[in-house]
């Protein structure tokens, strides 16, 4: 039964939203069976916080390495949920002026925006300024040429990299628009790299991914793929 | 600066004035709406006869919509532009449109008129609404003729979305081959998948893991349960835990979304129970972090640098995290394995790891890994979806190539570039 009934509900949401897609009067259906979704998924916020709470009280309580990251953490975690379920420094919404939490809970100047502009959104731009390095990196150890699709590769790289730029359309800029070698000149060999073989090869993957989604939508609906439930047996 | 404002300068501006003066054209006339066809009432085809000055003055026709009537009350429209279109253009199609409006929204936008008001009072929660369409040409000299306005229309819900109609035929013939083949595979027919390395390596992984005495990190992405590639993430973890159990490895999974983290819990335990190990089960090592993309990035770079996991999966939907999860694991010397169905990702894994699942094998890694006929069979289904894409493709660039040829403005030549416009406008959209 524990397996049962997740499947039947699978089933039945996974048909309802196939079917609502090609029959307009239904399509309410579909919205419906999304919104069971975000309600589950809203719940899961609870079931989130206080795993949150398990495991870092734990980790503070057995004193293991890095403790003292966990009570930041749950400093952290505690009081942005304070400031944000209270709406302190929320005014009224306007148009609702006699209910005192109607307000937006970002509302510019109060303390949950503070945190968020000034805290969270630093942090965020911070981690994702890192990845220039990691591309970087990442670029060095790919474009090394080590056999000859790597020389390909090293070679596409560069013709790429140097139409994207001044220099490279500098470096041609000597071939006239007019003449029949102009499709040699770095900014529009890069534009034909780019729609024709790059194009190709990312449709591609894009149809055998598109094709994968689906088969495997179909397996979960039809109960032929149950390993998302934990196990296949009942 | 002194302007000289003499008598011929003054005379000369009023004649540039008066040979300025906007004439405007002759209006479109006739114009009618009519609901389109098998459609979700989105739709309204608007036909008028051309402005009488089309040729000479006209530079374009501009569309305007306004909703008109709520339920039976009629209302003050209140025009707004849709589209202009070319002169010489007749006819029109106003798409994203609504038959009904729901109840907050007439509050909000019709609430201070009386009698929609009085209709607010009945209790319903949306109301039929009625659509007013108007048609103006406007001048080559920025002149507006006048308007012709069309009778309210409310558009109209068909049982069945014909724009809808190819891709319907496409789903039935995917969906029919899939099931068809996994029924084949239950009878017997035998059934082959070429190697994918990198699920051939998942047991190296997690040997290595074992030897070293670290510990195997696996991320299923940054998606929540209703994301197909999570899915797809949490069949690789199936197999994955249970060689993790019968080497006695372990096994640390992260999450970013509750719900994937109960999924997981569930699969890892019961990936323990068929190795035979139950006891070794730790569900405090499959926990949440938080949903946030850079704080989830944040917490995994932290943890790989200070407890240096041996192995590494990254089997879900990822973004740009995706290089910096893959380019730490590099740096710590762990043994990676990604799959993702987020092309942009794809090169990024490849540069980083050293075993990429691109795209459909991330996919059919559920089929590869445990082998059973009907999974297998959903595979050779999905051959017959590509037979019918490559059957589109070659005759597209047949049906292009020959128009090019025989000239596509006449004869055949035209005929097959509408038949290439039908395929790319229709079919394929």
């Amino acid at each position: 039964m524990k397996r049962l009934i997740p499947l039947w509900i699978t089933a039945v949401a996974g048909i309802v939203l196939i079917i609502s897609y090609f029959i307009p009067p239904l399509q309410g259906w579909g919205e419906d069976a999304a919104i069971w979704f975000d309600v589950l998924a809203g719940i899961a916020f609870i079931l989130g916080g206080g795993n949150i709470l398990k495991i870092h009280l734990k980790k503070i309580s057995d004193r293991v390495p890095g403790w003292g990251f966990s009570v930041i953490l749950l400093a952290a975690f505690l009081l942005t949920l304070f400031i944000g379920l209270s709406k302190i420094g929320v005014h009224p919404n306007p148009l609702y002026p006699t209910y005192a939490w109607s307000g937006y809970y970002r509302q510019n100047g109060t303390p949950f925006w503070w945190l968020y502009e000034y805290a969270f959104k630093p942090l965020t731009a911070s981690m994702f300024a890192m990845l220039a390095f990691y591309i970087a990196s990442a670029a060095f150890r790919a474009f090394r040429a080590k056999n000859i699709e790597a020389i390909l590769l090293l070679g596409t790289a560069f013709i790429i990299l140097l139409g994207r730029t001044f220099a490279g359309v500098w470096l041609t800029s000597w071939i006239p628009d007019d003449s029949g070698f102009a499709g040699l000149k770095i900014e529009n060999l890069t534009v034909y790299i780019m729609q024709v073989f790059n194009t190709a090869g990312s449709r591609a993957i894009i149809i055998g991914i598109a094709l994968g989604i689906a088969s495997t939508s179909l397996k979960v609906i039809m109960g032929v793929d149950r390993s998302w439930l934990g196990s296949g047996e009942e | 600066m002194k302007f000289p404002m003499n008598g011929w300068f003054v005379a000369l501006l009023c004649g540039t004035a008066t040979a300025q003066t906007p004439y405007p054209p002759a209006p479109p006339t006739n114009l009618v709406a009519v609901d389109h066809g098998w459609d979700a009432a989105t739709k309204i085809d608007l036909s008028w006869d051309l402005s009488a000055d089309d040729a000479e003055q006209v530079r374009s026709y501009q569309v305007l919509k306004a909703v008109g009537r709520i339920g039976d009350v009629t209302i003050e429209p209140d025009f707004k532009p849709v589209e202009s279109v070319d002169p010489g253009t007749a006819e029109f199609r106003v798409k994203d449109l609504k038959a009904q409006l729901k109840r907050w929204k007439v509050e909000q936008e019709y609430g201070d008129n009386e009698a929609i008001a009085a209709l607010l009072a009945d209790g319903s929660k949306s109301f039929k609404i009625g659509y007013v369409f108007q048609v103006v040409a406007m001048g080559k000299d920025g002149s507006r003729s006048a308007t012709q306005t069309a009778s309210p229309i409310t558009p109209t819900m068909q049982i069945f979305d014909g724009s809808r109609f190819w891709f319907s035929v496409m789903t039935f013939i995917f969906c029919g081959a899939v099931i068809a083949f996994i029924y084949l595979a239950r009878s017997g027919m035998p059934l082959k998948i070429r190697k994918i390395a990198g699920l051939d390596a998942v047991d190296e992984a997690v040997g290595r893991a074992t030897e070293m005495g670290r510990s195997v990190m696996f991320i299923v992405g940054i998606q929540d349960m209703n994301d197909i590639q999570t899915i797809a993430g949490i069949n690789i973890l199936a197999r994955v835990a249970r060689t993790a159990a019968e080497y006695d490895a372990k096994i640390e999974v992260p999450t970013s979304r509750a719900l994937v983290m109960a999924t997981a819990r569930e699969t890892v335990q019961s990936a323990f129970l068929k190795a035979g190990r139950p006891e070794a089960y730790n569900e405090d090592l499959i926990y949440y972090v938080t949903d946030e993309q850079f704080g989830f990035v944040a917490y995994l770079q932290g943890m790989m640098v200070r407890e240096k996991p041996a192995a590494c999966f990254y089997m879900g939907s990822f973004f740009a995290e995706s290089l910096i999860l893959a380019e730490t694991g590099n740096s710590i010397g762990a043994i990676q394995i990604a799959g993702t169905a987020q092309p942009a990702q794809l090169p990024f894994f490849v540069a980083a790891c050293d075993y990429t699942l691109i795209g459909e094998e991330f996919f059919a890694a559920s089929a590869y890994l445990t082998g059973s006929p009907e999974e297998l069979g959903s595979l050779k289904g999905q051959d017959v979806g590509k037979l019918v894409v490559a059957a589109i493709l070659i005759a597209g660039v047949l049906m292009s190539t020959m128009a090019a040829i025989l000239g596509p403005d006449q004869g055949i030549g035209k005929s097959l570039v509408d038949a290439v416009k039908y395929l790319k406008d229709v079919i394929l959209t």
